[in-house]
């Protein structure tokens, strides 16, 4: 007990008062940091949902010939990763070093794995031309420029997913670091507990993406 | 004596000594301190644009610089004041230095985020410096597509990630206020005992968090589009490049109020100290905060009402656009209700807070010229709605910044500035702006485009006022930028409270020991009483 509540007072930093009011703080400052990302995600949401809607047809054959298999395993991934970082979070309430360990680790393995599943569906896309640039092509439509442009728009929000999931991973490998040197005790884990509000947040932009890139309009007429 | 004792006292600037003492700060005094060097250093950049721009207009020919070296001017001039001054203006400095210690913290919430912020300014004014030596940008600081992908055969891309990392440092600073708010008041301090400049800095804050995201994401997919021809504002492609209107301008608009906002802040701080009155309305001006910070998302369109938006949406935008002046009426009819049986002290602040309450009433009521679709038609691109902005940013945001800083200046630095000088400057700064910025309505209106650097013959006179003024302008702002560096040294010893002001900030020596109160406050007064000094001034006295 003595040595956790040493660590209790080196975390505690010195603007504030109490434990309680510097986790308030941090908690709050993450939520806004997300709300910031939710506007930043949001500019490319809009810039997708008025061209789907002024191109339905070409975006629906382009969303068509995107693997909704790979896409929903992606998915289920991300779905695991969250319940360990749930799990995680757990663990830190209890004070439990190695299960936080445990869980981080499993965590950060399930978000390499979506990056590996997603860095192959792109290499996908190198093989059919779908990439936006000279070598473009997609089937089945007069229309490449249009077609051009939902690809281009499915790889910036893919691509910046992709990035913040790199970042998260990074976030995962600090916290794995810490929780290592033991720094993390029932009384003190809110940066597992913020951390998990980023990875939480990573995951719902996914669960966005994937219906509006992929199942929309799934069943129209292949290219 | 008095001096000697001052000297000897531990305070934030003699706690240590040393580059890397300033560098690694944590101290969000010290922090507001380097971005005051920042910011005025990119303010004079910013206002040698401007004099180079008035110098060429002198004459109808186009004879000092070439129209391609003009566009680059004016594109500087407008992408340093706004991304590099105006934004960070009043919230970087004054915000960051006072809102901990009006209530009544040791610091903000994150100061390493704090110190952070100030160094992503740092790099992307770095970004946005090696764009213009490298021979500048000439889009117009609104980057419109596809000029700006397509076209445009200048440093866009360094400009636009200078903006970029710019803008990560507003969204920072703003979430380090709405936490510090939220979490940090002294026992005590009640959302409705927050100084109204607390308030004005919180709205402030909303709108940095909620738009600035969203210009990062448009200049990043501008930057994606000249980079790699994605598309997405391409129109042989199908992109469209009104929605690069739609986007920066959701942004862009709300940002006007990101400039204003705080400034409105200082002005009912000043106003209510130099009259010895508490606020008329405190809730009201309060609130009117807030309403600005959430009316000023909803009227973007006005600025594309000749940009082929369907009529429909123009009128929408035009009849939204009225209401922003509703909330910022309210303001200025309290300020000067306030002012209403007051015991009014002509300081130079308070030279400064009336100077900005009729500008900005000028440059408010013009705006309601531009917001209305018919008359927007006519002055739309002109002189007149150049006139207009300026005279909400120039005589509104940097009145009430100059004015701030005289009313703060005691207690940042525990000097004096010199009050003869200074209110010669306020007056001469006064008079410079007006006659700079007011024939270019008229200009404006007689038919003057924006951004050319040739003219007809006939608006030549009104040229000449506008580059003279500009003359007394830049004088203006001189004076004090030499008086309060000599101040330092030379000025008055300020005593902890020289204007007998209400503010938990007062109620601690000058300059602030490091962690600002030697004790933590306990509030039981609302802002503003001021029965509550002169109860103490009696005591003492």
């Amino acid at each position: 007990m003595a040595s956790e509540l040493h660590v209790e007072t080196l975390a505690l930093r010195e603007q504030f008062d109490t434990a309680s009011q510097q986790k308030n703080a941090s908690t709050l400052g993450m939520w806004i940091f997300l709300i910031t990302e939710i506007m930043f995600f949001g500019g490319m949401f809009l810039a997708y949902t008025a061209y789907r809607s002024w191109y339905p047809n070409v975006f629906g054959a382009a969303s068509r010939t995107l693997n909704a298999t790979i896409g929903a395993i992606n998915t289920a991934v991300l779905l695991c990763s969250s319940f360990t970082m749930v799990l995680a979070v757990r663990a830190g309430q209890l004070g439990k070093r190695k299960a936080i360990m445990i869980f981080l680790s499993l965590t950060m393995l399930l978000g390499l794995a979506f990056l590996g599943i997603k860095g192959y569906e792109w290499w996908e896309k190198f093989q059919e031309h779908h990439v936006p640039g000279p070598s473009f092509h997609m089937e089945g439509t007069p229309l490449q420029g249009q077609a051009q442009l939902f690809f281009s728009l499915y790889f910036a929000m893919t691509g910046l997913h992709a990035l913040h999931m790199v970042i998260g991973v990074g976030v995962m490998s600090v916290l794995l670091l810490q929780a290592y040197r033991g720094k993390y005790s029932a009384e003190y884990y809110t940066p597992i507990d913020v951390g998990g509000l980023y990875w939480h947040f990573v995951d719902i932009i996914w669960i966005y993406l994937f219906p509006l890139l992929y199942l929309i309009d799934r069943h129209g007429p292949k290219p | 004596m008095i001096t000697a004792a001052v000297e000897e006292r531990e305070h934030y600037l003699n706690a240590s000594y040393g580059i890397k003492s300033w560098l690694l700060t944590k101290d969000h005094k010290r922090i507001a301190l380097l971005y005051l060097a920042t910011i005025t250093f990119f303010f004079f950049i910013g206002g040698i644009f401007a004099t180079l721009i008035r110098i060429e207009l002198l004459t109808p020919k186009g004879d000092l610089v070439s129209s391609d070296t003009y566009n680059k001017l004016f594109t500087m001039h407008g992408v340093i004041m706004v991304f590099f001054f105006l934004i960070p203006s009043v919230p970087a400095t004054l915000g960051n230095f006072f809102i901990p210690m009006m209530i009544g913290a040791r610091d903000l919430a994150f100061p390493r985020i704090n110190l952070l912020s100030w160094y992503l300014l740092v790099i992307g004014g770095l970004f946005a410096i090696f764009a213009m030596v490298a021979g500048g940008v000439d889009t117009g600081w609104t980057f419109y597509t596809p000029y700006s992908t397509s076209y445009s055969n200048t440093w866009v891309i360094a400009t636009a990630l200078g903006i970029i990392v710019a803008g990560f440092s507003s969204i920072l600073t703003g979430l380090n206020f709405i936490v510090t708010v939220h979490t940090m008041r002294a026992p005590g301090m009640t959302w409705f005992r927050l100084p109204l400049f607390v308030w004005a800095n919180y709205a402030t804050a909303l709108i940095q968090v909620l738009g600035t995201p969203v210009l990062a994401i448009t200049l990043v997919l501008v930057f994606c589009e000249r980079m790699f021809h994605i598309g997405i504002f391409d129109p042989a492609l199908g992109g469209d490049p009104v929605l690069f209107q739609h986007l920066f301008w959701f942004y862009s608009h709300p940002a006007v109020y990101i400039m204003v906002l705080p400034g409105m802040g200082i002005l009912s701080e000043l106003v209510s100290v130099y009259s010895r009155k508490r606020v008329f309305g405190y809730g009201f001006v309060a609130f009117s905060s807030v309403a600005i910070a959430v009316l000023g998302f909803l009227v973007w369109g006005h600025h594309l009402f000749v940009s082929g938006q369907s009529l429909y949406a123009g009128m929408v935008f035009s009849f939204l656009s009225y209401f922003v002046a509703i909330p910022s009426a309210i303001k200025v009819f309290n300020w000067t209700a306030t002012l209403y049986k007051g015991s009014i002290s002509y300081a130079t602040p308070m030279l400064y807070a009336f100077g900005f309450i009729g500008l900005f009433t000028i440059g408010g009521l013009t705006g309601l010229f531009v917001a209305a679709l018919g008359i927007d038609v006519h002055v739309t691109d002109t002189y007149f709605v150049i006139a207009h902005f300026h005279y909400i940013m120039v005589g509104g945001t940097i009145m009430a910044y100059l004015g701030g800083l005289h009313y703060w200046w005691p207690k940042m630095t525990g000097r004096m500035y010199p009050e003869g000088g200074a209110k010669l400057s306020a007056l001469v700064i006064f008079l410079g702006f007006n006659l700079t910025f007011f024939p270019q309505f008229i200009l404006g209106y007689l038919g003057m485009p924006r951004r050319y650097h040739a003219y007809p013959d006939e608006f030549q006179v009104l040229h000449v006022l506008s580059t003279a003024g500009a003359s007394v302008l830049a004088v203006g702002y001189l004076i004090p930028a030499i008086y309060f560096i000599w101040s330092l040294r030379y000025g008055a010893v300020a005593g902890a409270n020289p204007w007998k002001a209400t503010g938990l900030e007062w109620q601690t020596p000058s300059p602030p020991p490091p962690h600002n109160f030697e004790e933590t406050p306990v509030v039981t007064h609302e802002a503003y009483d001021y029965s509550a000094t002169i109860g103490e001034a009696v005591q003492v006295g």
